[in-house]
């Protein structure tokens, strides 16, 4: 009888429940893919195939053609390894800046503690737009102040420099420096308080038994809080590296030579330049695209909780 | 017995050598450009001249004699009618992942993502050529029905409305999917199971335990979605519209970037940016006063 109930009740509905909630399911994960596929199949038709008024997905003559032509004709490649350096600096720099102060709020006590961390939270919800027309300014003054400081005769800080006279190296602040590009993502408010938030759910303990051994500050935070945190920290890092390799504005008002521009902004360029070549533009997305969904896929586990983690407490 | 622990009951100044690589980049990078940029914003300064001092007449430029700040306050207010959309969608797709035995989550949950992780100037462009009236996905779709669809990015009356779609393809399946998912996961099961023994149909027990029972996500996710509103915009515009046509997809943030990275209006952009600030400060408060009624924690 018991049994009878069980299978009315759950068994039979939730199967045609099941065969819906699947239907929709599937149904809404190819709209999510079917861009995506655009984009890859795109990237590897020829010319002709690419401009038909129809969909196919698999083109008759695929090439891999379009890849070797944006990687070494549009200097796709510079873009790429500038992307890469850039975002990976930002990511170490944050990791530590960060990871440095939060300690510091969460377990350290010192004068002004609260109200410099009351300052931290505050700017937080201030936009980017109101920050960045100083930041701008502040960057393009720069190398003004130190040539007049440092070098007034030649102006070393404004100056294009190259190695071995082509490879373009950028200058060495100011618009069209590496320094500008990573400069003001070097550490983070709202980092700073994730960590803090993680920090604090650290039990005290390990570290008083540190303290007790006669532990300094530094070992305390090298040795027990950030083995503790690698989830946290991983956290952080995936959320900077993505923020980082799509940030579009700022790499933008700072780059005026293609050489230093980062991979969104090259392919801005591009698309303005080649507006036929579309084919060869989709090659350059899906390059632009696979490190941030390689991120995604590998550090899904700690994005994802990352994400829950912070709005639950938030 | 109690233990005396050294150090930890008095000031610790080595603190503030944890502190200072992370404050100096505070100080210099944020707080100051935040003070920095309020007093520009009484000034005029064409970046080449010396700045003058004007008062408020940036502000009261801004918000009397200047049309086009409204045309574009309005862009930023309709690109934001996919809000809802999207925080509606993400609830259903959440739901429907939700559900006990559903095998393939992970599966699900990682193309439901993807979008979102692929998001940025690639994904712009790529939309791009996807609305394109010729040989864009859209129209190709369209015309098998025999529809002749709108040359979407180009026509001012389906330029916003072309964002917006594009908006919800990106972002119903990203951060706030999660949210809810999460919130989800955390509504006890027992709670379902009285409700189906007093005869409660999955509407009924959706608007009665789930809907109460994740407002305070919902109430987070809104708040967060209209901050990123309002300031949002530009990079989708400035790749796939140049603001245009006519206007009709600049937004706030776009026209603090003309100004400020264009026009070199540094004094008029900062004092967009202060406004836009406002708004999204009052409208934070409204969302906050309307939102904690009936929200426990």
């Amino acid at each position: 009888m018991g049994l009878n109930i069980n299978s009315r009740y759950n068994k039979s509905p939730d199967f045609t429940k099941n065969v819906v909630i699947y239907t929709l399911l599937i149904a809404l994960s190819f709209s999510m893919l079917l861009p995506i596929l655009v984009l890859i199949s795109t990237s590897v038709k020829n010319e002709k195939e690419a401009l038909k008024s129809e969909l196919d997905f698999i083109p008759e003559h695929p090439t891999l053609n379009n890849y070797s032509k944006v990687w070494q004709e549009v200097k796709m490649g510079r873009a790429f390894m500038n992307s890469l350096i850039v975002s990976l600096i930002i990511v170490l720099g944050q990791l530590v800046t960060c990871s440095m102060a939060a300690f510091a709020f969460a377990r350290l006590k010192f004068p002004w503690r609260d109200k410099i961390f009351f300052c931290y939270i505050a700017t937080m919800m201030i936009p980017a737009a109101v920050i960045m027309i100083p930041v701008f300014i502040l960057t393009n003054s720069i190398p003004t102040f130190l040539n007049a400081a440092f070098s007034p005769g030649n102006k070393i800080f404004s100056v294009d420099l190259f190695f071995k006279g082509t490879f373009y190296l950028g200058r060495i602040a100011g618009i069209n420096s590496y320094f500008a590009l990573v400069s003001q993502g070097l550490f983070s408010a709202w980092g700073t308080f994730m960590l803090r938030q993680f920090f604090l759910s650290i039990p005290k303990d390990l570290e008083d038994a540190a303290r007790l051994d006669g532990c300094g500050l530094w070992r305390i935070y090298r040795h027990v809080i950030i083995p503790l945190s690698k989830p946290a920290l991983a956290t952080l890092g995936i959320f900077v590296f993505m923020g980082a390799w799509k940030d579009f504005m700022w790499p933008l008002i700072v780059t005026t030579r293609q050489d230093i521009m980062t991979l969104p902004v090259v392919l801005q360029l591009l698309q303005g330049e080649i507006s036929t070549d579309w084919e060869v533009l989709m090659a350059g997305m899906v390059i632009a695209l696979l490190p941030t969904i390689l991120i995604f896929m590998l550090g899904q586990r700690y994005f994802v909780k990352g994400i829950q983690m912070g709005a639950l407490k938030g | 017995m109690r233990i005396s622990l050294p150090n930890s009951k008095q000031i610790q100044w080595g603190a503030y050598l944890f502190l200072l690589p992370n404050l100096m980049g505070f100080l210099f990078f944020i707080f100051v450009p935040v003070l920095a940029s309020f007093a520009l914003s009484f000034f005029n300064w064409n970046y080449l001249t010396t700045p003058q001092f004007v008062g408020l007449t940036n502000f009261k430029t801004l918000l009397f004699h200047d049309p086009q700040f409204w045309k574009y306050v309005g862009n930023t207010v309709y690109l934001m009618g996919g809000i809802p959309i999207n925080i509606g969608l993400s609830l259903v797709l959440a739901i429907l992942l939700d559900k006990t035995g559903l095998k393939g989550k992970k599966f699900f949950r990682t193309i439901f993502f993807l979008p979102t992780a692929a998001s940025g100037i690639a994904v712009y462009i790529l939309w791009k050529w996807i609305l394109n009236a010729q040989y864009g996905l859209f129209n190709i779709i369209l015309s098998w029905f025999g529809i002749h669809g709108p040359d979407w990015l180009l026509d001012s009356n389906w330029s916003k409305p072309s964002l917006i779609i594009m908006g919800i393809w990106i972002s119903m399946g990203g951060i706030n999917f999660l949210l809810y998912l999460a919130a989800l996961q955390n509504i006890p099961k027992h709670l379902y199971d009285a409700a189906e023994i007093d005869g409660a149909g999955s509407w009924k027990k959706f608007w009665n335990i789930t809907w109460p029972l994740i407002r305070p996500t919902t109430f987070f996710i809104v708040i967060m979605s209209v901050i990123a509103g309002f300031q949002g915009g530009f990079a989708q515009a400035y790749v796939m519209t140049k603001g245009g046509p006519a206007g009709s997809t600049t937004t706030i943030d776009y026209y603090i970037f003309n100004n400020a990275y264009v026009n070199f209006k540094m004094g008029f952009a900062s004092s967009i940016s202060w406004t836009l600030f406002l708004i999204i400060f009052i409208f934070t408060l409204i969302n906050w006063k309307l939102g904690k009624n009936g929200i426990e924690y």
